[in-house]
């Protein structure tokens, strides 16, 4: 399974022409407990690094970039009402939204994990 | 900018795995396990908060005389010796230069207790404002203190430190000794759960912290979960929802100033009385679980009435709550807010304070 980062701190799992997004772990223990979650409407428009949606937590309110263009198919619904799940699961159950890819070479401006930890271990 | 001062505690959160942020000067433990289970925690066990970053100051001599009780809004001389009152040091304006407490330790000795970011500055201006032999002294940087805080904390204090504390009065304080040290444990605090708070010598420090810590009713909880408490209580934090710029009628806390005495102050105060206030602080819950945060515009009909001061999601209403000022005629509870910045929009409602009404406090 492909699973690609930003220096954002976004992830995407690339499953076939779609993406699951979410943010790291790094991410999360930066923002703290993770209290409300923003999520797009199905059908929006995203070019690579738009804004996705926001994230509210005990620290501050942030956008989330998407790290692909394309249209969003799914949200995670369930984090309406526990939006803590990105706290205890930030890089699978704590999922924000699928997006149908529109333009896969936007991967060329992706970190894969190894680079994406060596980028962190840079911030800290 | 100056260097951070370090509690002596440090080593103690380093260890925890505290999450470590400057604090009124203070590098000083924000949050251990999460801001939302500490808070959580405090509504129903105990937790236990560093505050070594608040300033302390000892008073002693003649209360009139030396113009000590000239400086407060608060009457001095009738607190009685065992007990704290809450007041404000202000300027010549009526603004509120600190809120503090003051415990009478005896007939002319007194404990001042001030916000860490102020401690400075209320040092010079009182000491500026004595006359003759009182002596008048920070004792911050000796002091160490700690704040046990939840329903549980009473138990848990009498049994690490073996002393009977349950006929203290709420705002009365014990002077006791503790592994070889003097303390003055107050019961007082700053998130509505019956709690206390230890003045002890930074030589206890360590061993108090660690008791308190070996006991499971006992968690650590840090300035994030401790500004959450106060908020769902409608507690006012220096240098958010107070400052020089704001006077106690503005913030809705006329009962800590008494004009049947002569305070700094007082000539503004009856002057604004007569007036009239411009802005009145209100506490609020969104209708979501959106933040109000410092500095979002406040709307009410078609205008702007006024601004957010603080806000924090709740974890007790699972909603946001903060406060503000506001235009008299949007302050009563039950009025309609909505709260903009940005792209974000926030509606709520204007709600008595405290929010939270189910604490310990005075249990």
């Amino acid at each position: 399974m492909d699973v690609l980062y930003t220096k954002e701190h976004e992830w995407i799992r690339i499953e076939g022409s779609a993406g699951v997004v979410g943010i790291t772990g790094y991410a999360v223990g930066q923002l703290g407990d993770i209290t409300f979650v923003e999520l797009p409407s199905v059908g929006k428009v995203v070019k690579q690094f738009d804004v996705l949606c926001s994230i509210e937590s005990v620290k501050a309110a942030s956008d989330i970039y998407a790290p692909l263009g394309g249209t969003v198919v799914a949200v995670n619904q369930s984090l309406d009402s526990r939006p803590e799940i990105i706290n205890e699961s930030a890089e699978e159950k704590g999922w924000l939204v699928k997006i149908e890819i529109s333009d896969p070479s936007g991967t060329g401006r992706l970190m894969e994990r190894q680079e994406y930890d060596e980028y962190v271990k840079g911030l800290e | 900018m100056k260097d951070l001062k370090l509690t002596p505690l440090l080593p103690e959160h380093k260890a925890l795995g505290a999450g470590m942020a400057p604090f009124g000067g203070w590098l000083m433990p924000i949050q251990y396990s999460g801001i939302l289970a500490e808070s959580g925690w405090c509504r129903k066990s105990a937790t236990l908060f560093d505050t070594c970053h608040m300033g302390e100051f000892h008073f002693r001599g003649d209360l009139v005389a030396s113009g000590f009780e000239r400086l407060f809004s608060c009457r001095v001389d009738s607190i009685p010796v065992g007990r704290g009152r809450y007041g404000f040091l202000l300027n010549d304006a009526g603004g509120i230069m600190d809120d503090l407490v003051i415990f009478r330790l005896s007939p002319e000795e007194l404990m001042i207790v001030v916000n860490a970011g102020t401690a400075e500055k209320d040092f010079q201006t009182i000491r500026a404002g004595l006359k003759g032999d009182a002596v008048f002294t920070d004792v911050t940087s000796e002091t160490g203190k700690l704040d046990i805080q939840g329903p549980l904390s009473r138990d848990v204090l009498e049994s690490v430190c073996e002393i009977s504390i349950a006929r203290t009065p709420y705002f009365g304080f014990e002077k006791i000794s503790i592994f070889g040290a003097e303390a003055i444990v107050s019961r007082t605090g700053y998130t509505g759960e019956l709690g206390y708070e230890f003045y002890v010598e930074n030589d206890a420090l360590h061993e108090l912290w660690r008791r308190f810590l070996a006991d499971g009713r006992v968690k650590p909880a840090g300035l994030g979960a401790r500004d959450v408490l106060r908020l769902e209580m409608g507690y006012c934090l220096y240098g958010s929802d107070l400052d020089e710029s704001v006077t106690p009628l503005e913030a809705g806390l006329g009962q800590f100033v008494d004009f049947e005495k002569d305070f700094v102050g007082r000539e503004a105060l009856v002057r604004q009385k007569r007036e009239g206030l411009s802005r009145t602080r209100v506490a609020f819950l969104a209708d979501s679980r959106r933040t109000p945060r410092r500095d979002y515009g406040i709307y009410h009909g078609d205008g702007l009435v006024g601004h957010v001061t603080s806000g924090v999601f709740s974890p007790t209403f699972s909603c946001g709550i903060g406060m503000g000022y506001v235009q008299p005629g949007a302050a009563s509870p039950g009025t309609s807010l909505v709260i903009r910045h940005e792209n974000v929009t926030i509606n709520a409602v204007v709600t008595e304070m405290p929010l939270y009404k189910a604490g310990s406090l005075r249990k």
